[in-house]
Formats: structure tokens, sequence, C-alpha cells
């Protein structure tokens, strides 16, 4: 890995957000791992915080607003659900065409994620992927057949990286007050898939 | 596991826009025709069985600290330890084996892009590997939920 090739890349990718407010940082930590399961959520979120509940409410409409909140609700784990096969789609497209390819993978719902990602020749020469969750590997190789013939991906090399096992999977931890993870947490237990 | 109607519809109809009202449960409650504390009760039992990962918020990648995806060639009869370490560190929140000679897939976060990169580096030395490094450059995507399919 060259470090300060990604230092730098990451540097611009972060120049182009707005920086949040102290508070607004402060409001993120305190919910990411979930609101709590009580009457009034946002209440207790503001006591912990020493804030009022309408300056979370508020904040969080405006996080929302802003799209640094992407959306908020019941976050569900698909796997659990019998969507067990979980492919990663990479293609290698010419640089031009990837926003307008983005644009077209994502008005498929079968679609969940889709983002353009930096190629790493040469042993990574993919720069397009998107997600695709679905009940058998046979129904993603479908989407992956539908995306192929309705955006015009015939001669575009691509390959689908199934998910086999999964070690470990939360919501994101921005505040790491210690590196690692206590020993066998309860709850990231490997699952076989 | 068996899902109650109440169950489906907390899963299906609440992935986005959750209602930021004092009491949200409440009002989730009032349009399923159940009252709060079984909406609180039927979320608290998927959390805990692992269908539910919380009820919260989904944050744009890059707008709170930096992340990254990356990925290693591990191999094979490797794979389980190197997983192990890697799982281990607090700031690693996916962590998946894949079908390819990169067989684990891992995002990272971190405060900064300077700590991030010090996790990543000290990842390539517990483990030996080096570390494909993909951040996000652009997303075309929203994440917003889908629709589930019951049968």
């Amino acid at each position: 890995m060259d470090v300060s090739d990604l230092r730098t890349r990451l540097q611009r990718i972060r120049g182009d957000t707005v920086p949040l407010a102290a508070a607004d940082i402060a409001l993120i930590g305190a919910i990411e791992k979930g609101l709590p399961l009580v009457s009034r959520p946002y209440a207790a979120v503001a006591e912990q915080l020493g804030i009022s509940e309408a300056q979370v409410l508020e904040r969080l409409a405006a996080l929302r607003e802003r799209g640094v909140i992407k959306r908020m609700g019941v976050v569900v784990r698909h796997r659990e659900l019998g969507y067990r096969a979980n492919g990663m789609v990479v293609w290698d497209v010419p640089d031009d065409a990837v926003a307008g390819l983005g644009q077209c993978f994502s008005r498929y719902d079968f679609v969940t994620l889709c983002y353009r990602r930096p190629r790493q020749l040469p042993e990574w020469p993919y720069n397009l992927f998107c997600m695709i969750h679905g009940k058998s590997h046979d129904e993603v190789h479908q989407g992956i057949a539908r995306l192929v013939r309705e955006c015009g991906l015939q001669r575009v090399p691509h390959e689908v990286l199934f998910s086999r096992r999964r070690f470990k999977q939360r919501g994101a931890r921005y505040h790491c007050p210690e590196r690692r993870e206590p020993p066998h947490a309860p709850g990231e237990a490997a699952h076989r898939g | 596991m068996e899902l109650t109607d109440l169950e489906r519809h907390l899963l299906n109809d609440f992935q986005h826009d959750l209602l930021l009202t004092p009491r949200p449960y409440a009002e989730m409650g009032e349009r399923l025709g159940v009252d709060e504390q079984a909406v609180i009760d039927a979320l608290e039992r998927l959390r805990e069985c692992g269908v539910v990962t919380r009820v919260g918020a989904v944050f744009r990648p890059h707008s709170v600290g930096a992340s990254t995806l990356a990925a290693l060639a591990v191999p094979p009869e490797r794979l389980e330890t190197v997983a192990g370490i890697v799982s281990a560190y607090r700031h690693v929140n996916h962590n998946y084996e894949r079908e390819h000679d990169y067989n684990l897939w891992f995002v990272a976060t971190a405060p900064d892009e300077g700590e991030l990169c010090d996790v990543l580096e000290d990842i390539e030395r517990a483990t030996g590997l080096p570390v494909l490094a993909l951040p996000l450059l652009e997303d075309y995507h929203i994440d917003l939920g889908f629709e589930l399919r019951w049968t």
C-alpha cells in the first residue's frame, strides 16, 4: 500500500465536504450505536449530551437536510432474512463512463449500493462497484445479466465476488478510544453463508 | 426465524424517514395499530436476535471521519487467523470473506485520514500482507433500504 498516495487521496475527498460542528460530532457519537429503545429516545440522547430534546431534533433534521445522514430508521441485516447471496460486482469501465453507468445502475432496486472507487494497477483494474443482495446466486447473476443488457456493458470486463463468510458486521464507529475490541465481543461471531 | 406481522412491518416500513418527533415509536405504533410498548418490545427482540443492527442513522461516507474499503489476498490456510487480526480493530466495522484471490474485504473508519492510514499500516505489519485500499470516490446510489420480499 502506498500510504502517502492514500493519505493525499483521502484528504482530497474530505476537502470536498463541509466540516461538522463539534456539537454535531458529539451527537453522531451518541447515536452511532443506535437510538435507545425507550419512549423518548431523543430526550435520552439529549440528557447524555447535556442539551435539550428540541436541540437534538433540530440538529438531526439539519444533518438529514444536508445529506450527512442518508437515512434514519430500522437498519436491517439482510442475511438473517434469507438474503444470503451477497454479490459485490466490480466493473472496469472507461473513466468518462463511470458516472453515467452509476446512474443507470441506481435505477434498479436490486442494486443496493453503487460506488466509484480508484483502480489500483496492476493488481486491481476495477473502478465501479455495486452490491446486489439476492436470495440465491442465480438471482444475483440474473441481476447482473440485466445490468449488462440494459446499461450496455456487453464489452466491459467484470467480476462478481460473492461473500462466503461474515467475520464482522456492525455500524461504523467514528470514535475509537481503544484500538482493539475486547476478545470475543458478543454478537461478532463468524457466520457461514 | 418466524416473524410476526408486526415485526415484518417494522422491518419493511421504517427503513427510512424515522420521525423526528419526541415519541417516534408511538407514531410507528399508531400507523400499525399497536401501542408504543409493543413497538419497543418488538424492536428489542429483532435487535437481540440480530435481524436489526440498530434503529438509527446511516451516515454518508466521508462526512464524518475518514473511511475506506480495503482488501487482502490471504493464503487460504491463514484466512481465519488474519480475519481475526483484522476484526480485532475497533476501526473495522465490516469484515467478509469473498470468493476471489482478494478473499478478505473490510471497511475501516477513523476520526481522520492520519489515524486511518496508521491503522492500515498496522494491519500490514500485523498480517505481513499488503493492503489494497479502495476509498470511495463517488456515491451513485443512496442507501435507502430496500423492499423485503417474504416469500
